[in-house]
């Protein structure tokens, strides 16, 4: 099983450095090869399962409750502007 | 005993009898942490000034509390800590990733919320495999844990910080997370008791998320009843989670002194091809023969499906562990995707390769299918055993260093334990001797979903006759 690294990073908006290609590409790899022995187990009338305690449509009142303040909310980031996260364009003229 | 060796069941007794007072009992954890943090790195965080202060608030409220009144706090004045995953606020946390090293939550998790009105008083934030990826704790951002028992040896991941702590009496209990055995290899490593909740049995709001649909938020004690005692505080219903399960109407101590007689207790048919040495296995034939003299019938069962199951959860876990961190931007709060290490790498590309166009049937549908066997070959077992009792791992504690370059082979130590998570069961982990070169060896119990009081049960009946948590290391 191959798997084209630079590809699947580029994906997950993960920035790699160039020497990490060939490591992750065994690595992973060598994991997919192992994971594939599922091929062989007969699922045929088998359904999904995500959810394993079998709870269903758990809802709750939409009540107004205090919640993080404006100065908490952006306490944690590096990049703010009048009160407001500040991000990166992402259309440019 | 010196107070910090003590358990909470004793530690409460001596408060509420003023033995002692909770400041006492929590310098005496903070001396332990001074004189031997710097060897296991157990901890990220120490707060030692904060946790003074709230032993004193707790010494004040002992003291006027009525008579009867006590009870009501069932955790008051005692030092325990929080695996680096849960929220805190004002505290920071950090996941052991330098993504989040200066990351401040500004809110509680629902846990750390429940244990705090309890009357809890925290020691500090403990370190763990980043973001809980890990077997071994070797993965942390900021340097392994080191086994309290041999310093050469890991203490088992990825909640390796909380289950040191415990070990060398450093707090009296800590709180941990198991998506694939991440509370049960530690606990085992350690001498030390570990509870996997069912799924959904306690609030998940406030802890970083690894894997949702197979995240169980559980802790460590030095003893089986203390985790019962501990989990009457966590378990319940959390409006902030929608998978969190109705209130235990019961106490979890409340089946504690029933025994084991006439209990019907599978163990694997099968178990020398997922376990390198025969020896290791040795200690688990002494603990079968030991549950048959305490009076229970053993069973041998076949969990047909157990040999997938590490491809399954690998599969699965990866996946939903690319879409909990893809939110990690550096945006809003923490640092850029460049400060990611490198098995948090892997699981994310693992998993956004899984989970990508043309694959997805093949991979995450797939594995999920067979989660579904899993889940039924237990249902089936249940059916006719009240409880399963198998190692925690293949191998007892390996040296450090000695798995870290090959993650496949890390991925099986997980061998034992995934299944109950990708069935969602609870799982009570306890230790049952030692190796010849005094390392510690573990067993765990599992049940049906929502049967922790009959874990607890069995547990203590073990426990009471073999007592190996009066065993400490010699740090």
């Amino acid at each position: 099983m191959k798997i084209n690294v630079p590809h699947i990073a580029k994906l997950a908006n993960l920035p790699l450095k160039p020497q990490e290609k060939d490591k992750f590409e065994k690595q992973l790899s060598e994991i997919l090869s192992y994971v594939e022995k599922l091929s062989e187990v007969d699922t045929k009338d088998s359904e999904t399962t995500s959810q394993v305690t079998g709870l269903e449509n758990i809802t709750r009142e939409d009540e107004v409750s205090p919640s993080l303040t404006q100065e908490e909310a952006l306490s944690n980031t590096k990049n703010k502007h009048n009160g407001l996260f500040k991000v990166k364009a992402i259309l440019e003229d | 005993m010196k107070l910090n060796e003590l358990t909470i069941k004793r530690a409460r007794e001596g408060l509420r009898n003023k033995n002692f007072s909770s400041v006492e009992l929590t310098r005496a954890c903070l001396e332990q942490i001074k004189k031997h943090n710097k060897n296991l790195n157990a901890f990220i965080t120490v707060t030692e000034k904060k946790a003074l202060e709230d032993a004193k608030n707790a010494d004040q409220h002992i003291n006027n509390l009525a008579i009867g009144q006590f009870n009501n706090y069932p955790l008051l004045g005692i030092p325990i800590a929080h695996k680096d995953l849960f929220s805190t606020k004002g505290i920071k946390t950090t996941a052991a990733s330098k993504v989040l090293e200066d990351y401040i939550p500004a809110y509680d998790a629902t846990v750390v919320k429940k244990l705090k009105d309890a009357g809890a008083v925290i020691v500090g934030k403990t370190n763990l495999d980043a973001w809980a990826h890990g077997s071994s704790g070797e993965n942390s951002d900021f340097g392994p844990a080191k086994n309290p028992w041999n310093t050469e040896y890991v203490p088992g991941g990825s909640s390796s910080g909380s289950a040191v702590s415990v070990a060398s009496d450093m707090c009296l209990a800590a709180t941990g997370t198991d998506t694939g055995g991440s509370i049960r290899l530690p606990a085992s490593f350690n001498n030390i008791v570990g509870l996997k909740p069912t799924y959904g049995r306690v609030s998940r709001y406030g802890i970083i998320a690894m894997a949702s649909s197979l995240d169980s938020i559980g802790h460590f004690t030095k003893t089986v009843e203390d985790s019962a005692l501990f989990f009457d505080i966590t378990s319940g219903q959390d409006i902030f989670d929608a998978t969190t399960l109705p209130n235990p109407t019961e106490s979890f101590t409340k089946n504690l002194e029933k025994g084991i007689k006439g209990m019907r207790i599978g163990f694997p048919k099968i178990l020398k091809e997922n376990s390198q040495e025969l020896e290791y296995l040795g200690y688990f034939e002494i603990a079968k023969r030991l549950i048959q003299k305490l009076g229970a019938e053993l069973i041998p069962i076949d969990i047909k499906h157990e040999e997938c199951a590490i491809a399954c959860y690998y599969i699965i876990q990866p996946s939903e562990v690319s879409s909990n961190l893809a939110r990690y931007d550096g945006i809003r709060f923490g640092n850029n995707r460049e400060n990611f290490g490198d098995e948090a790498k892997r699981r994310i590309m693992l998993g956004t390769y899984t989970l990508s166009a043309g694959y997805y049937d093949a991979y995450y549908k797939k594995a999920m299918q067979v989660r579904t066997l899993i889940k039924k070959d237990f249902d089936e077992a249940f059916k006719n055993v009240d409880a399963l009792i198998s190692p925690v791992s293949p191998t007892p504690p390996w040296k450090l260093g000695e798995k870290i370059s090959d993650p496949l082979k890390m991925y099986l130590s997980d061998v034992f334990t995934v299944t109950a998570n990708l069935a969602g069961i609870p799982g009570l982990a306890l230790p049952i001797g030692f190796t010849k070169n005094r390392l510690p060896v573990g067993m765990q119990i599992l049940g049906p979903h929502f049967s922790e009081a009959k874990l607890f049960q069995i547990g203590h009946a073990y426990e009471q006759a073999t007592e190996w948590y009066s065993q400490k290391p010699n740090l």
